[in-house]
């Protein structure tokens, strides 16, 4: 496997105007291999997308990049701009939005949304006329399972479905290597949110792009993806290959976060909750982000960070977690 | 469907332009007062004593009509198809129809060409501010926007005429064109013509443009913010066609609305401005016609403001389903 994606010490902070600075991502390391699909979880305000949009070099003022180093395919991304960072999209990274919904112009058909990409990014010597964005066009719409009259349609005669497909056409027409899905199937209802997370896992396989896919639908990313990282307050707390996340998690986050879920056919439906809030993104962390909430919680939780240590087969943030393996080792070991 | 949309604008448009007609009809019979007293009142006034024979005299000559309501209201809706609104009190050797028809030119180029000028200026100017919101051209176009929305046209207008006119003399002190002209289409005259209306023109296009400004602006930033915008960058599009393509040419539609409603306003002529510049246009008319109670001509100029802004609008309308394909579905 070779890496594709090397994320190191990322850090995000939305500065305004006037008020208090986040930083909603701290310190982030992430490295995603070729041709993996990744999942990225945790609860609202979490720093998932911004992490994403930082990823992918979309973040607006007034959030801006605080440090740190990302390196695509081994170029220094974190620094490249203007026409330089237009330029590496194509065959680069694509981003799929949360609300596909609003993603199209309102005054352009599909065809023009096609043709507006395969322009902004042919070659040198290389013209698209009519003829070949349609035919392009064609191929794209065929791979996200849409007929061809779609193309000559506006938005407003799409259902939601349908667009979020577009979307994820526009993205496909520049044969990226990384895309990331923002949340795609949120706004969509649960039988068309099957189908469209089917094409995705289609694509992603057929297509060996590198894909990470944003949810806070814990059930849809262990169904789709080969790894899950877990955020919270900012940080990556835990990563596991899906299928050992289902046998169970390390970190006392990542367990909350499955016990959210319920079998809709079970007799009697408990939700699991999460007790508190997220802790105030506009302050340093002294200890671990998730002890106020934690019941596992001891006094070293409060005072140290936890580093994010190999733990089961993946990696987990937890002193706790940390210890109990510790010591089991330890006991081994002596006997 | 657009054949739907259109229809049902098409009916729209006869509907209330005939509520219009017969308001414009209805106003002036249901004013207490009536011209014919307002005339004899400042003869009594002057001592002046008044026979019946006298009085029927003025009421022939102010054309009062006779009959019933229905009759009346007949010959009214005739009269406007022939194009006939009567006899103006302020020129009596024209008719109201002629005297509207020879200051209409002057109005239409005028206050159209600098409508349509300050729309496309300020609209420019609106979109690169949006753009480039924060930065220092933004501040630039902002501040000098709000500076000259600050000025009333008229007085704007008075200003250019006392350093520009009188004391520097670099333009016509007075009027459309050079006392002593016969207007004609010819070069010459058309070149004077032009002279006299660079002030007026500059004095209504700088005073309009800071509201186009900062309409376009503030949709601008509105659309910025819209998902479709970031996709277009994440889809790597070029700069100039996510700012014009994208952006821009949604955020154009409710300024679109503004702009038919402000050229149907054209007609009534800039009043102000006109008057301060004794512009031979309809603003100009309308103040003659106000001032010397001229109630044809005033009736006859309402009803041309009302019918052009009613025509205004049904063209925006129509246009409106060429550029947004949401509507009319």
């Amino acid at each position: 496997m070779t890496v594709l994606l090397e994320a190191r010490g990322v850090n995000v902070v939305y500065e305004p105007v006037r008020g208090v600075r986040i930083w909603s991502v701290r310190d982030v390391d992430l490295t995603l291999e070729q041709g993996e699909f990744v999942g990225l979880v945790g609860e609202s305000g979490c720093g998932k997308s911004t992490l994403a949009f930082a990823l992918t070099r979309m973040l607006r003022p007034p959030a801006r990049l605080d440090g740190g180093a990302i390196k695509f395919d081994g170029v220094d991304i974190a620094t490249v701009e203007g026409e330089a960072l237009r330029r590496q999209r194509r065959n680069g990274f694509a981003l799929v939005l949360q609300s596909g919904m609003n993603a199209l112009n309102p005054v352009r058909t599909v065809e023009h949304h096609l043709g507006d990409v395969l322009k902004a990014h042919a070659r040198k010597g290389e013209r698209f006329s009519a003829g070949a964005v349609r035919r392009r066009g064609a191929e794209l719409i065929d791979m996200v399972r849409l007929p061809e009259s779609v193309l000559y349609r506006f938005p407003h005669e799409l259902s939601g479905g349908m667009r979020q497909r577009v979307s994820i056409a526009l993205a496909l027409s520049l044969q990226p290597r990384f895309i990331v899905f923002d949340e795609p199937t949120t706004a969509l209802d649960v039988i068309v949110q099957g189908a469209v997370m089917q094409t995705i896992k289609d694509l992603q396989r057929d297509q060996g792009f590198t894909a990470m896919l944003i949810s806070h639908d814990l059930g849809v990313v262990l169904e789709a993806t080969d790894r899950v990282v877990v955020m919270y307050a900012g940080r990556i707390v835990e990563g596991q290959p899906s299928k050992a996340l289902l046998r169970g998690a390390h970190h006392p986050y990542t367990e909350a976060l499955l016990g959210c879920y319920a079998d809709p056919r079970a007799d009697e439906v408990r939700l699991g909750e999460i007790s508190g809030a997220l802790p105030d993104l506009s302050l340093p962390n002294t200890g671990c982000p998730f002890e106020p909430r934690c019941r596992l919680a001891e006094a070293v939780c409060a005072e140290q960070m936890p580093p994010l240590s190999p733990l089961g087969e993946g990696t987990a943030a937890c002193h706790v977690r940390a210890r109990e393996v510790g010591a089991t080792v330890e006991m081994r070991s002596v006997g | 469907m657009r054949y739907r949309y259109v229809r049902r604008k098409v009916v729209l448009f006869v509907i209330t332009l005939w509520a219009a007609l017969t308001l414009n009809f209805l106003l002036p019979r249901l004013m207490p007062g009536s011209p014919v007293d307002a005339a004899l009142g400042k003869l009594a006034a002057a001592g002046v004593t008044i026979t019946n024979a006298e009085r029927t005299a003025i009421e022939m000559q102010l054309g009062v009509p006779h009959g019933s309501l229905i009759t009346q209201y007949w010959q009214y809706l005739t009269g406007i198809a022939h194009f006939n609104f009567g006899v103006s009190y302020s020129f009596p050797n024209e008719t109201v129809a002629q005297a509207i028809g020879s200051a209409a030119p002057w109005t239409l180029v005028l206050v159209g060409s600098t409508t349509i000028f300050a729309f496309i200026i300020g609209t420019l100017l609106g979109v690169y501010a949006g753009w480039r919101r924060g930065k220092a051209a933004d501040s630039v176009i902002t501040v000098g926007a709000t500076f000259f929305a600050g000025f009333p046209p008229f007085w704007l207008g008075l200003l250019a005429l006392y350093w520009l006119s009188f004391k520097l003399g670099w333009f016509p002190i007075k009027g459309g064109y050079s006392p002593g002209v016969t207007p004609s289409l010819s070069l010459s005259f058309l070149a004077d013509a032009f002279d006299h209306s660079i002030l007026p023109a500059l004095a209504l296009a700088i005073t309009s443009l800071s509201g186009w400004v900062f309409g376009m602006r503030n949709n601008m930033i509105n659309t910025l913010g819209e998902d479709y915008v970031t996709f277009a960058e994440a889809n790597g599009l070029r700069t100039r066609t996510v700012a014009l393509l994208y952006a821009a040419r949604n955020a154009l539609l409710p300024n679109v609305t503004a702009f038919g409603l402000s050229l149907g306003a054209v007609v009534g002529g800039a009043v102000l401005v006109e008057g301060v510049f004794g512009y031979p246009g309809l603003g100009n008319l309308l103040y003659i016609a106000v001032s010397n109670h001229d109630y044809p001509l005033m009736q006859a100029l309402f009803l041309v403001i009302t019918v052009s802004m009613l025509v205004a609008i049904f063209i925006v309308d129509l246009l409106y389903v060429r550029l947004d394909p949401r509507v009319g579905q």
